[in-house]
């Protein structure tokens, strides 16, 4: 009874969804208030009934009801619930289920903090998330129904994905999907503006919290994956560029450029038509991401159940929505004129050199995931372009990012001069490359250009965001929240960086065999095996060694690398044992036994690796602040927007006020 | 109106273009490196007679079908009435490669008694505790079927539980086809 009751409610958020989508929109092009009225409350109605469905598939999940074909495939009684809840999303139905909430809730969420936008504005912007919600629903009821029954009921349900079974995975998609879906409100305010041709930069001030908002989610949601490849593959690795990986990178970096050209729109009134682009490309490369990991276009090593029929839905729904996005683009972008000219040293510029630097790193990254797809269709046979392909390009892309990024933050808007810009960075500049000839020659005594470069961009970056807050002169609580994020994200991302530096050039891998009582030395740390002994876990079965690691005879750690089984037909689990730091880690995994109480292991010593996770933190931190900024909730300016708004026969005038330009930094 | 604003529409046009050709290039149709080689050999224990084996080399000669299942499989009881309507239909000689299931320490004997349940198809079935065959033959999931002609070579492979329609449409033209070959 209770799936049918979430199967029904679906439906009924679909029939909800569709209401949203037309009559509000329709409305507000023909002048009916009423069914303008309707956005809001349709949009609470939708992820009423979704949210309705999601919980009944959930408690189907809970009570263990292997009557529901979705469940028995993916979980059993044997598993512990917070794997049962997590298995909801395991797999295909239920994450599109998923998707379509965290969808809903979105829309509920742009409805609910909506005072400051007009009426008119927002029923369009709730239209166009009600349309996608509309095309999600149905690619759940048509072809991936997660309700359905099974005529013959098994007693016991197969199980979830053992490398599913794990805290980092159960939190990493519901973050990845936030990240993904809430680049739809950026994409509904610019598709809105579009629509009512009314393209001022106040849809850019509407849209930048939320933006941010995705943006963490996702820094957030990769972040996630990439420690969960780290500590649960047990090859030590945290990114392989994998298809999969790259489709929520290329989202991830257009984000990133749309929220610096939203500052521009914003700020400016420039870069107008730009940025519409890329709120329409960083939902587009959500879709298309959804698109590769669901149709199996690609070989991954996230392989879920391919379906053809379901990436044909995909692909026809990326058609609608991509291509009638783009369609409007083409129409309608030429009414879009910039406003500010900039001169070629200014802070637009700057930000012009990132957004050019961030698109080119994503067409980059989309040749390289699509490159066996293009080969494939020339007919040479299946092949993939690998890390190799990817580090060659990025790494130089990076670098000159890094270069500007630093230099960014001193740079005003519209005209600045280069003597001035000298005088402020030249300080972080030499301090920075100081730091980076002379720290590798302090600890390590060797001298490698590249350790040299990834240790100047992430100290330069840093450090000149440091030093440019310090020299606004203000007390650090009167400082906006917006320049705070800035701050900190900025942080983050030369902590990453000089973490991925100093990981990929220093860390050392050795495979040896050892007996019980057999020790093994590296980088200073002496590895003693101690035995291996048999555990037994509600969900698997283990071996689990024991190794003491010492360093100058003190222990340091007490490890214990698993190999788990988690019977059935399922491949043994690596659990690799990890001592983390803050300078370095020590990952053992355990592999097979080789006899005589010996077995084989693969021991790792990795410097700096956890930069590159607490970096995304800060990142992730500093998006939150800025969304949060109290700037976004005034609602003075939005105000007479909205009286003009009234008159939508004029709605091709551009509105942009000389108070919004001229807002400083 | 500018043409320059088309630009983003053309190049997403040519994006859909290729995703509809990879679209159209099922990968589960990419012949799998076993097919045109010898069946990879393996000499099992028969399920019902555990003293006697089955190996490839003793169904050399004739076409066969190699079904891998096991009873912990929700999809080999879905695909187990129509296999059994081929098996029985065509007269084929059908090895059932039990997976990962008899005598394993947590099914023990259940897969004999989803064979008494819901009958017996096969001509014999092997017992493939460990699943090295199951290695051998490249599976990636269960169930899977395969089609060996009279030559013991391997050629075609179905992943996933076959329908009534891949036996009408693939298999069944196979089998008569495979059949007229000479041995």
């Amino acid at each position: 009874m209770i799936p049918e009751i979430g199967h029904f409610a679906l439906i009924l958020g679909l029939s909800v969804a569709v209401v949203q989508g037309i009559f509000p929109m329709w409305g507000s092009l023909t002048g009916k208030s009423q069914w303008v009225a309707l956005a809001k409350p349709a949009a609470f109605a939708q992820l009423f009934f979704v949210f309705i469905s999601f919980l009944c598939l959930l408690y189907a999940f809970l009570t263990n009801d292997f009557s529901v074909k979705y469940v028995a495939t993916n979980s059993n009684s044997q598993m512990p619930t917070i794997f049962r809840v997590s298995a909801l999303w395991g797999a295909h139905e239920g994450s599109l289920l998923l998707w379509s909430l965290v969808l809903a809730g979105w829309g509920a969420a742009v409805a609910y903090f909506s005072k400051g936008i007009p009426a008119i504005m927002l029923s369009r912007v709730l239209s166009v998330m009600g349309l996608i919600g509309v095309g999600f629903m149905l690619f759940v009821i048509i072809t991936s129904n997660p309700f359905e029954r099974l005529l013959q009921i098994p007693a016991e349900g197969r199980q979830l994905n053992p490398l599913l079974q794990d805290i980092g995975l159960a939190i990493h998609p519901p973050m990845l999907y936030m990240g993904y879906v809430g680049l739809s409100v950026a994409f509904s305010f610019a598709m809105a503006a579009m629509i009512g041709g009314k393209l001022d930069a106040a849809w850019a001030r509407w849209a930048r919290p939320w933006t941010n908002i995705a943006w963490m989610f996702l820094t957030l949601g990769i972040a996630l994956g990439s420690w969960w490849a780290y500590y649960e593959l047990g090859w030590g690795g945290w990114w392989f560029w994998d298809p999969v990986e790259n489709a929520s990178l290329m989202p991830w970096i257009i984000a990133t450029a749309l929220i610096h050209s939203l500052a521009v729109t914003e700020k400016r009134a420039s870069f107008k038509a730009w940025t519409v682009l890329l709120s329409i490309m960083g939902f587009s490369l959500s879709l298309l991401g959804t698109f590769l990991v669901r149709s199996g276009v690609l070989t991954s090593v996230h392989s879920f159940a391919s379906d053809p029929e379901r990436g044909l839905f995909i692909l026809i729904f990326l058609l609608v929505v991509i291509g009638s996005s783009l369609l409007l683009f083409a129409f309608r972008a030429h009414k879009l004129r910039s406003m500010g000219t900039f001169s070629i040293v200014s802070r637009e510029a700057g930000l012009l050199v990132n957004n050019v630097i961030l698109v080119v790193m994503t067409a980059t990254v989309l040749l390289g995931t699509l490159y066996p797809l293009i080969i494939d269709a020339l007919g040479s046979g299946k092949i993939s372009v690998g890390p190799p392909y990817f580090n060659s390009v990025m790494v130089p892309l990076s670098i000159l990012l890094f270069i500007v990024m630093g230099t960014g933050f001193y740079l005003r808007w519209k005209k600045d001069d280069p003597k001035r810009i000298l005088k402020k960075v030249w300080i972080p500049l030499v301090v920075s490359l100081i730091a980076a000839f002379v720290l590798p020659l302090v600890t390590v005594s060797d001298f490698n250009i590249k350790t040299t470069i990834g240790l100047f961009a992430g100290s330069w970056v840093s450090l000149a965001a440091i030093m440019w807050v310090v020299s606004l002169g203000r007390s650090p609580f009167k400082l906006p929240l917006g320049t705070w994020g800035s701050v900190i994200a900025h942080i983050g991302m030369a902590m990453t960086v000089i973490g991925v530096t100093l990981v990929s050039l220093y860390d050392t891998e050795k495979d040896v065999r050892l007996e019980v009582g057999q020790s093994y030395e590296m980088a200073g740390y002496n590895f003693s095996f101690k035995g291996v002994e048999s555990v037994k876990v509600d969900n698997y079965v283990a071996n689990r060694a024991s190794m003491d690691v010492t360093k100058d005879g003190e222990l340091v750690s007490a490890m214990h690398p698993e190999k788990r089984d988690y019977g059935r037909d399922q491949m043994p689990m690596t659990e690799a044992g990890i001592d983390a730091g803050f300078t370095r880690d020590l990952f053992v995994a355990l592999g097979e036994p080789l006899g005589n109480n010996a077995w084989s292991f693969r021991i790792y010593h990795k410097p700096f690796v956890r930069w590159i996770w607490m970096g995304a933190i800060l990142m992730g931190l500093g998006g939150l602040l800025a969304a949060f900024d109290k700037r976004y909730r005034r609602v003075r300016k939005v105000k007479v927007v909205d009286d003009q708004d009234v008159d939508l026969s004029t709605a091709a005038v551009s509105t942009n006020s000389p108070k919004t330009s001229g807002a400083p930094a | 109106m500018s043409k320059k604003y088309f630009v983003p529409l053309i190049g997403f046009g040519a994006l859909v273009a290729l995703l509809l050709f990879g679209l159209s290039n099922d990968p589960k149709l990419i012949p799998s490196p076993f097919i045109g080689q010898p069946a990879p050999e393996f000499k099992l224990p028969k399920m019902y007679k555990p003293d006697e084996t089955i190996s490839v080399s003793d169904m050399k000669g004739e076409v066969w079908v190699l079904n891998l299942w096991a009873s912990w499989c929700v999809s080999c009881r879905a695909e187990h009435k129509v296999l059994s309507r081929l098996i029985a239909e065509k007269k084929v000689p059908t090895v059932g490669l039990n997976y990962k299931d008899y005598g394993t320490e947590d099914y023990g004997d259940d897969a004999l008694q989803w064979l008494a349940t819901l009958g017996n198809p096969y001509t014999a079935v092997a017992v493939d505790t460990k699943g090295m065959a199951g290695i051998d033959w490249g599976v990636v999931g269960v169930p899977e079927t395969f089609v060996i002609d009279k030559k013991g070579i391997v050629r075609y492979k179905f992943t996933g539980p076959v329908y009534p329609d891949a036996v009408d449409d693939i298999l069944i033209p196979l089998i008569d086809k495979l059949r007229a070959e000479a041995g």
